[in-house]
């Protein structure tokens, strides 16, 4: 398949009046269509900055950045964000809050707000506000919301960091779900490597101080993915010793 | 929620103790009528002006004075608050003029307003304006300022046109802020509307109190206070009213 995203020298640099911070530091990297990639690395390496890139939220960079063989100017529909909140308008219910999101000619279209909620599995919460959600329901409508808009690549900051291991594996399931029916590009970002194993089919590993892409592994877990079994755990190792080289701390502490 | 009986005997105890020593007073023959009447003289006085059409024609005069002037207020102080919120230039341009405005006392405008108005209706819904226009003002500004930028970023993600954000993100993330400030500004607007007319008016709430006092008249003033009291706290019930059945979501 074609590429959909091409980096190429990437480089940015948050710059303030007392310092300058490096957060991404000569970043190469493609992204085949349809293709579902893991991000991960310690905190502060650059991971959410890489993924408002991708996203067009982040456009004051040096090198070059390729979306479907063209530069960037913006967010924009096609290019599907989400947040690690779940940034839902809070006095607007479900259904309003995807309504929120559609464009003019698709406001009304019941049907296909109908739909994405059943994709995510929340049929029936159309009334309700997001207060009345829990947080793994809310991030859900997140999704549901961007996957209305029929993106053509679905960018997730780590979504599923907030939430219990139990609703966690079941968002994954429904995700790697969505991504065999609707064939839609996937790139998550997380800290968990189990995470990026199991929904990667590429993961991409990051280091700090300057954010760069120290390897990218491919994975192949079969079909369906296995969370268990040699597949899994050798690829989860080697992830593992990319980590445990650079420092003898386990990931949560690589701070 | 229901309340209890025990809590409706909680409530009312104190105005019941109230009445008891005034009227234990007037038994004590320790109440004289030109400064402090018995509680029946202004039981008495509350039917008169009842039967007479005055205690209505008061109240609702002063009642749409407050009216008017809030709703000039209302309109200022939500657009003004709104803008300066949204574009910095704009709120550096009127911030020093409101600073310095802000402190003055509403009733502090009285006389320049009658030197400009005269003693009619204009004077007095200005002084009723300007008493509802700063925390209307002060309340949208704070509330708009408070939404998270991070709704904006949304609604870039999802290309929403920027106007839309008026009505779907500035507006309804402001609304508890502004209900606050609207709140606030009705009750300076009945506090306002009193103190105009106790200087110049022929009718209004504020005339019978000033009424009472050149008429030697403590139960006519002491009613015309009673009213004020009255009426303010049923106008802020039902703005509470309204504000619960406004913002649902929170
Ligand atoms: N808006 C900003 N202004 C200044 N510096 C920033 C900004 N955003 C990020 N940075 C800096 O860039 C570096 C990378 O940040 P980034 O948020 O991309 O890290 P991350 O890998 O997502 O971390 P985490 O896992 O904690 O979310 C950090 O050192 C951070 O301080
Ligand atoms: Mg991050």
């Amino acid at each position: 398949m074609a590429n959909i995203i091409e980096i190429k020298k990437l480089n940015k640099v948050f710059r303030s009046k007392e310092n300058e911070v490096q957060a991404l530091e000569n970043i190469d990297l493609t992204i085949e269509e349809g293709s579902f990639v893991s991000i991960i690395g310690g905190s502060g390496c650059g991971k959410s900055t890489l993924l408002r890139v991708i996203g067009g939220l982040e456009t004051d960079y040096e090198g070059e950045y390729l979306f479907d063989n063209a530069p960037v100017k913006g967010p924009s529909r096609d290019k599907g964000f989400i947040f690690q909140d779940h940034r839902l308008l809070p006095w607007l219910t479900v259904e309003n809050n995807i309504r929120f999101s559609l464009p003019k000619e698709k406001k009304k279209d019941d049907a296909l707000i109908r739909e994405n909620l059943e994709l995510v599995g929340l049929t029936g919460f159309e009334k309700s506000y997001p207060r009345q959600l829990s947080g793994g329901m809310a991030q859900r409508v997140a999704i549901a919301r961007a996957l209305a808009n029929k993106p053509r690549i679905l960018l997730l900051d780590e979504p599923f960091g907030a939430l219990d291991a139990i609703t966690r594996m079941n968002l994954q399931e429904q995700m790697l779900k969505i991504w065999h029916e609707e064939k839609i590009t996937m790139i998550i970002v997380t800290h968990d490597i189990d995470e990026a194993v199991y929904l990667g089919g590429t993961v991409v590993v990051m280091t700090p101080r300057p954010g760069r892409i120290k390897r990218i592994q491919k994975v192949d877990l079969g079909t369906p993915r296995r969370r268990t079994g040699t597949p899994f755990t050798l690829a989860r190792d080697e992830i593992y010793r990319e980590f445990f080289s650079d420092a003898e701390i386990p990931i949560e502490y690589n701070i | 929620m229901k309340k209890s009986f025990s809590y409706w005997l909680i409530y009312l105890a104190l105005p019941i103790i109230v009445l008891a020593v005034w009227e234990g007073f007037d038994i004590a023959g320790r109440l004289k009528p030109y400064t402090m009447p018995a509680p029946m003289a202004i039981v008495d006085t509350t039917l008169d002006y009842i039967k007479n059409g005055k205690l209505w024609t008061n109240i609702t005069v002063s009642f749409l004075r407050v009216l008017k002037g809030f709703g000039v207020g209302l309109a200022a102080g939500f657009l003004v608050g709104i803008l300066s919120a949204l574009f910095p230039k704009f709120e550096a341009f009127t911030d020093l003029v409101i600073q310095i405005l802000r402190p003055i006392p509403p009733i502090a405008w009285i006389p320049l307003a009658i030197l400009w108005f005269g003693i009619g209706e204009e004077s007095k819904v200005f002084i009723i304006f300007l008493g509802a226009f700063f925390p209307i003002f002060l309340n949208t500004a704070e509330g708009v300022k408070s939404i998270d930028s991070k709704y904006f970023e949304l609604a870039q993600v999802y290309e929403v046109p920027k106007p839309m954000l008026i009505w779907q993100i500035v507006i309804p993330g402001a609304l508890p802020s502004i209900m606050t400030g609207i709140r606030l500004g009705v009750g300076n607007a009945w506090v306002c509307v009193v103190a105009a007319e106790m200087i110049g008016a022929v009718s209004g709430v504020g005339h019978m109190l000033s009424d009472g006092r050149s008429l030697s008249r403590p139960d006519i003033v002491i009613l015309g206070m009673l009213i004020v009291g009255i009426v303010g706290k049923i106008m802020d019930d039902i703005l509470k009213l309204i504000h619960k059945k406004l913002i649902t979501w929170i």
